[in-house]
């Protein structure tokens, strides 16, 4: 404990430095803040109000108060797309995190064959979405994609995208094969941050592998986790692509999650008021997600790990 | 309808630029198709003073674009469209010209189509559209050597068709291809049954507006025919994840895996594209059949009976414009139709048949809807995209069991 006067003063020391630098100009901010308000803020406002309106977007939009929200709240169509959100997100992070932690943790190491393989893990995130949905289609075809021939070896139904589960989870996992290997390069990075000396003094003590690992390794990585999981969640929330080329929400209405919803709601039956109330939830939901996983996992206090050594 | 007068105050954009007497804009569905089109306008351009200027939108965008840009100052001066309620909601906002008198009034116009084609894509007594493409009634496909092997005939009646699928079934063979992924392709099958077990008048009743309509006993009863078709295995198990769009099912018809497939008359030239041996052999096609009990007249048709122009109340050109939709009435255009594989809706089209990559399919399938005491429109054409869509989500539902037949009429009465 006695070390931690002197490393307060040391703080202290650095932030003066910094302020002798004397800080960027707001103006430096300003393209930047032009940029956010005219396509994220504006276009923000403006479903927030059409949420308020009808509009077929062909007559003007007309005000007709909260009759949108309490539709929305007595949807059952509604309350299912949400569950299917939630559901395909918790799916989608439980798959992912411990898979690109563990492949990330490995690809941090320095063996050259490494640096190889990471550079092959990241070519499904340099494929677009439709390539990659449209591909799985292709594979998962009943009739005549390759789970016909293999499915039947793993006592896979090869009808897997016209079952109920099966549709979700592979929504879940076209989009895990996609975004893994981005959530792999966070972990990496996190991982190659983490100091030697701690490892060499766990050696020292003699705490083999799996001890390093849940002792050091993963608390290091605590900011890491958060990071790629307010990604991960808020990315799962917005999935759309994928669910329009491969299942189209179907079957019946078994993958028609929150953004699907508002897309048919929208663009199909042109209820575009409602839809704007949808956009306007999921916002809500997915703002209020990512600051519930920021505040609990104390990375609001941007506490840096690298400091409690 | 505020921003409609605002936006004919400020006229329409495309009408500037151009020489001499102005351009005309028109939307046009992107596919093979438009080059019989393009030839239609150059020939126009050649003695008018106002040019067309033709826009493909591709396919799968048409729809929101033409209603984006509807609801814009840019919008076009003639659009291409299904007729029913694909326009319904322009005419509400008075963007389409009633264009009643002046076909009853012109000649050329008044006789010039089929007349059940023109009256399919009228609403509410009125004509909005000039027909300006091919007929694409639905029909029953069937694979001729999977019946010659099972010596069996095209199925004319319920009878023959639980036959025929009692045989395939037992064969290994799915009796019915069907991309249910799609959703559109199993509406096809409720558009059919409902005709033959109700008759037209019922979903004419639903279309006019009345969603009391889906009430009616008939849509209940062709609602349970699907349930007994899908629990039956007609359509084979794994239906909700083929498609059509990327050839699924139409690759099960034509190896045989499937012995028939329910599809627009397009499934000629789709199987003529991904297997020309098959479809010259082996393809063959016939009327949906007859279903026991039912009080619809088997010669209906239902599909697109074709696509039509319409025209833009906002446009500067209503005379140019109008006297451009008169071309699509000349023998040339129909001829160009016919040799591209399309059936034409004019009256006299029966005389070009010949001349069509194939002859044989092209008379049948004129001569099927030139007899067709009723042609219905397609449900997701012919009514609003607010009840349209939910039509669709509804259907996929009952055809992946998610819903009992009871309430898929209960989930349609209550859409608005």
């Amino acid at each position: 404990m006695s070390q931690l006067s002197p490393y307060t003063k040391v703080r202290g020391g650095r932030k003066a430095a910094v302020g002798n630098v004397g800080r960027p100009s707001v103006a430096w901010a300003l393209p930047g803040i032009v940029f956010f308000a005219l396509f994220a803020i504006v276009p923000l406002a403006i479903a927030v109000y059409l949420s308020f309106c009808h509009w077929d977007g062909l007559n003007s939009p007309t005000p007709v108060g909260t009759d949108n929200w309490t539709r929305l709240f007595k949807d059952p169509e509604f309350r299912q797309a949400a569950w299917l959100s939630l559901l395909l997100t918790t799916v989608s992070w439980a798959f992912q995190t411990p898979v690109a932690l563990l492949l990330g943790v490995w690809a941090a190491g320095r063996q050259r064959s490494r640096t190889f393989l990471s550079a092959v893990f990241f070519i499904p995130l340099l494929l677009s979405t439709t390539a990659i949905a449209m591909l799985f289609h292709a594979l998962l075809d009943p009739n005549f994609g390759v789970i016909k021939q293999i499915g039947p070896w793993f006592g896979i139904d090869p009808n897997i995208m016209g079952s109920s589960t099966g549709a979700l989870l592979t929504v879940a996992f076209v989009g895990g094969w996609q975004f893994m290997p981005f959530h792999t390069l966070i972990y990496q990075g996190g991982a190659r941050q983490i100091p030697e000396v701690l490892y060499q003094a766990a050696a020292i003590d003699g705490a083999g592998m799996l001890r390093q690992f849940f002792h050091i390794t993963l608390p290091q990585l605590r900011n890491t986790i958060t990071t790629s999981s307010v990604l991960m969640i808020v990315g799962s929330l917005t999935y759309f692509d994928t669910v329009l080329i491969m299942t189209k929400g179907g079957p019946g209405t078994d993958t028609t999650i929150l953004p699907y919803l508002m897309y048919r709601t929208g663009f199909q039956t042109y209820d575009l008021g409602y839809a704007a109330a949808i956009a306007t939830a999921l916002v809500i939901v997915a703002t209020g997600l990512s600051l519930i996983l920021v505040r609990f996992s104390g990375f609001g206090s941007m506490r840096s790990t690298r400091e409690g050594m | 309808m505020v921003m409609a007068g605002l936006l004919a105050g400020c006229g329409s954009d495309s009408g500037s630029g151009g020489g001499g007497g102005g351009t005309l804009t028109a939307y046009v569905y992107g596919d093979d198709a438009v080059k019989i089109q393009e030839a239609a306008v150059k020939e126009f351009n050649k003695t008018s003073d106002v040019k067309v200027k033709l826009v493909p939108v591709p396919g799968t965008d048409y729809v929101n674009k033409l209603r984006s840009a509807m609801g814009s100052p840019s919008a076009p001066d003639i659009f291409y469209n299904w007729g029913g309620g694909s326009i319904k909601p322009y005419v509400d906002a008075e963007q389409v010209v009633d264009l009643t008198s002046t076909i009853k009034n012109d000649p050329t116009l008044k006789d010039g189509f089929l007349p059940s084609i023109v009256e399919a894509g009228s609403l509410d007594g009125k004509m909005y559209g000039v027909p300006m493409r091919g007929m694409q009634p639905v029909m029953l496909f069937y694979n001729k050597t999977l019946f010659a092997q099972n010596k069996l005939r095209p199925p004319r009646t319920w009878e023959d068709m639980q036959k025929a699928i009692t045989v395939f079934k037992g064969k290994g063979i799915t009796p019915f291809a069907l991309g249910g992924s799609d959703k559109w392709p199993e509406l096809m099958w409720m558009e059919y049954l409902l005709d033959r077990i109700g008759g037209p008048e019922v979903f004419r009743k639903i279309q006019g507006g009345d969603s009391s309509g889906w009430g009616d006993p008939a849509v209940l009863k062709s609602a349970r025919t699907v349930k007994e078709l899908v629990d039956g295995g007609a359509f084979g198990k794994n239906f909700n994840s083929v498609d059509y769009g990327n050839g699924g099912a139409p690759t099960l018809l034509n190896k045989g895996k499937a012995a028939m497939h329910l599809m627009g008359s397009w499934e000629y030239s789709t199987q003529l594209g991904k297997a020309p041996a098959f479809a010259r052999k082996d393809l063959g096609w016939t009327a949906f059949p007859t279903v026991a009990g039912g009080v619809g007249d088997p010669a209906d048709v239902v599909g697109n009976p074709t696509n039509y122009w319409s025209v833009n109340t906002r446009t500067k050109h209503k005379d140019a414009a109008i006297a451009f939709l008169k071309t699509m009435a000349a023998k040339s255009y129909s001829k160009a139709l016919v040799d591209n594989g399309d059936i034409p809706t004019t009256s006299d089209a029966a005389s070009t048949l010949d001349s069509s990559p194939n002859p044989q399919f092209a008379h049948d399938q004129y001569s099927m809807v030139q007899k067709a005491p009723s042609f219905t429109l397609s449900w997701d054409q012919a009514l609003e995209s607010q009840i349209a869509t939910p039509l669709l989500t509804e259907i996929s539902k009952l055809f992946a069991g998610k819903s009992t037949p009871e309430q898929f009429v209960a989930a349609m009465k209550a859409v608005k």
